[in-house]
């Protein structure tokens, strides 16, 4: 049986993994550029409705008497909080479930590309996006509605844990969603309605404080409050804890909350995760 | 085990059903024996549902199998790793993904898969796509869009390529070019294996015609050759006493210059008189339409055509 070593001869070295992955997340962000809807309802979303909510309740506090900020400033952390989420997790569940249906997916595993620099292309992608969207979040509060930005450096580093983290489990989950969903066309019906419960439930479009407490109690099972709450502890001054239920940014639970989530996206990703569709044998 | 560097594909026996112990289950293939050599164009011919497509999926790598021994260019594609993909070309049945995208864009990313891929810009000249480098998919036409996908299926130089039924849903002009690129492919020296349901693709492309039906090959044989020499034999047909005659002969004007005298009328003409030799189509359709267990014999087949034949 040792006859593997009788390959053809002048066939040259595959290329790399890191190579392919570039090659990957060019072909994903010009994809995503171009899907109009994408665009809009994942880019544009958080913008608008941050404007939208700066605008309309632009001469109201958030919080109590002596622990009040501007709606803009209150709102921003959880609009960073649901660009992320719309960024990784719904981007990607729809994505792949789209590709999956469409036969991309089924047209790359023909080919010599590994899976790891399939994989790696969508993270950048899902990278970029959010890390853009993330900037135009921050620079039109900060400019448009005059927000004040944290100045120490301690705030900033928790910002880049809390996005880093909050972007890789949205997209594992994003990843193991897909795989939820059976065809194409039922992908946004299965998907949105997901992100929607969470972004009402999280402290996203209603002060997390101003929830009933089972409401609180339920979201917290969720990544998405968790990530509103982190990065409410970096643009929120430091007074304002006192409206967290817990009396505290709870940072470590965060970090461990998210971690669990993204853990098990993992394992349920790779589990579930299929190359064809479902009614394809 | 000796190396298979004559032999691009070579299967036995190979068994995969579909269902569960629930549903019951579905024999798609029955134990099928196939073999293609370096260089040639072999075409997998049957009705949908035959098992064709199952076949060359498990083939491809895509699906296990239940049973049976597959070496694809000389490794069990269940087990096949990337140097393995980057020797095959793949060209799937329908497709309508990375609409977004433009057919140059497709052609070069695809490429950088692969160790040494032909020139994207080149590639897709020889595909006739050059006036479409920089449109998006979503725009190209069927026949447009199945080029491209042949485009992708040889951009990484494969010694092997499959086609899955290429040409269903094209207008005649566009099967044409078509058959042309392949043709070009396989004077290129490119091994194909080609599924279709169409006789005419499978005649004019393919050195080799595997007929299957029901999960298994019921006739094998160059194209012009197909269900052997007696299939091929002329049959006479006439009216005689109000009745519909028919003979299967090797001696045809022999047979008409005797009917011309006995059963010819008051005018001299044989009612309804025919000498039909059997097109490939017409054994063909013998081969997948008579039934699987009456089918190993060339008799079985020209009893089935004769038949046929007698009904018109």
């Amino acid at each position: 049986m040792s006859t593997h070593t009788a390959r053809p001869t002048g066939r040259g070295r595959l290329p790399g993994i890191w190579s392919l992955a570039l090659a990957r997340a060019s072909v994903e962000l010009r994809s995503f550029t171009r899907e109009r809807d994408a665009v809009v309802f994942v880019f544009l979303y958080p913008i608008l409705m941050l404007a939208l909510f700066a605008t309309v309740f632009g001469s109201e506090q958030a919080g109590s008497a002596g622990t009040g900020v501007d709606f803009a400033r209150y709102f921003l952390p959880g609009m960073i909080a649901t660009g992320i989420m719309l960024s990784s997790f719904q981007t990607l569940a729809l994505a792949i479930a789209v590709e999956r249906d469409d036969g991309t997916l089924k047209r790359l595993r023909a080919t010599p590309l590994p899976a790891s620099a399939y994989f790696l292309g969508k993270v950048a992608q899902v990278l970029a996006v959010a890390t853009v969207q993330t900037a135009v979040l921050i620079a039109i509060a900060a400019l448009a509605y005059d927000v004040p930005l944290p100045s120490e450096a301690g705030a900033w580093l928790t910002f880049a844990w809390v996005f880093v983290l909050g972007t890789a489990t949205g997209s594992v989950l994003g990843v193991a969603f897909s795989s939820a969903v059976r065809s194409g066309r039922s992908a946004s019906a299965v998907v949105i309605p997901v992100v929607l419960v969470l972004q009402f439930t999280s402290g996203v479009f209603f002060p997390f404080y101003s929830l009933p407490a089972w409401l609180q109690t339920a979201a917290s099972l969720f990544p998405l409050k968790w990530l509103a709450q982190g990065l409410r502890s970096v643009f929120l001054p430091p007074e304002m804890v006192s409206l967290e239920p817990s009396g505290s940014w709870q940072l470590g639970l965060t970090a461990g909350v998210l971690a669990v989530w993204l853990v098990a996206g993992l394992v349920v990703g790779i589990r579930t995760f299929r190359w064809r569709r479902h009614d394809d044998g | 085990m000796e190396t298979t560097g004559g032999q691009a594909v070579r299967v036995r026996g190979l068994r995969k059903r579909y269902g569960t112990a629930r549903t019951g289950w579905k024999q798609a293939v029955a134990g099928v024996d196939l073999d293609v050599g370096r260089g040639e164009v072999v075409a997998v011919l049957g009705p949908n549902g035959a098992g064709k497509t199952t076949t060359v999926e498990i083939l491809e790598g895509f699906r296990a199998r239940d049973d049976g021994e597959v070496l694809v260019l000389g490794e069990d594609p269940a087990r096949a790793d990337r140097a393995w993909r980057a020797r095959i070309g793949v060209v799937l049945q329908d497709s309508r993904d990375l609409g977004e995208l433009t057919v140059g864009e497709v052609v070069r990313a695809t490429a950088r898969s692969y160790p040494e891929p032909r020139d994207p810009a080149e590639l897709i000249a020889t595909v006739g796509l050059e006036e479409k480098a920089r449109t998006r998919l979503r725009a190209l036409s069927g026949g447009q869009r199945r080029r491209l996908d042949v485009a992708l299926g040889i951009v990484g130089r494969p010694e092997l390529l499959f086609l899955d039924e290429p040409t269903t849903g094209f207008d005649p002009q566009a099967r044409r070019t078509f058959w042309e690129l392949v043709e070009s492919l396989r004077d290129g020296g490119t091994t194909i294996l080609l599924t279709t349901h169409y006789l005419d693709e499978a005649a004019r492309l393919a050195d080799r015609v595997v007929v299957v039906r029901e999960g298994v090959v019921v006739a094998e044989g160059p194209p012009g050759t197909l269900g052997g020499a007696e299939a091929r034999t002329p049959l006479v047909s006439w009216m005689q006493d109000g009745a519909p005659r028919s003979e299967v002969t090797d001696r045809p004007t022999e047979l008409v210059a005797r009917l011309a005298r006995e059963a010819a009328g008051p005018d001299g003409e044989v009612p309804h008189l025919q000498v039909v030799r059997p097109s490939l189509e017409d054994v063909y359709l013998s081969l997948i339409g008579a039934e699987v267990g009456a089918v190993g014999t060339t008799t079985g087949a020209q009893t089935g055509t004769a038949a046929e034949e007698g009904t018109r």
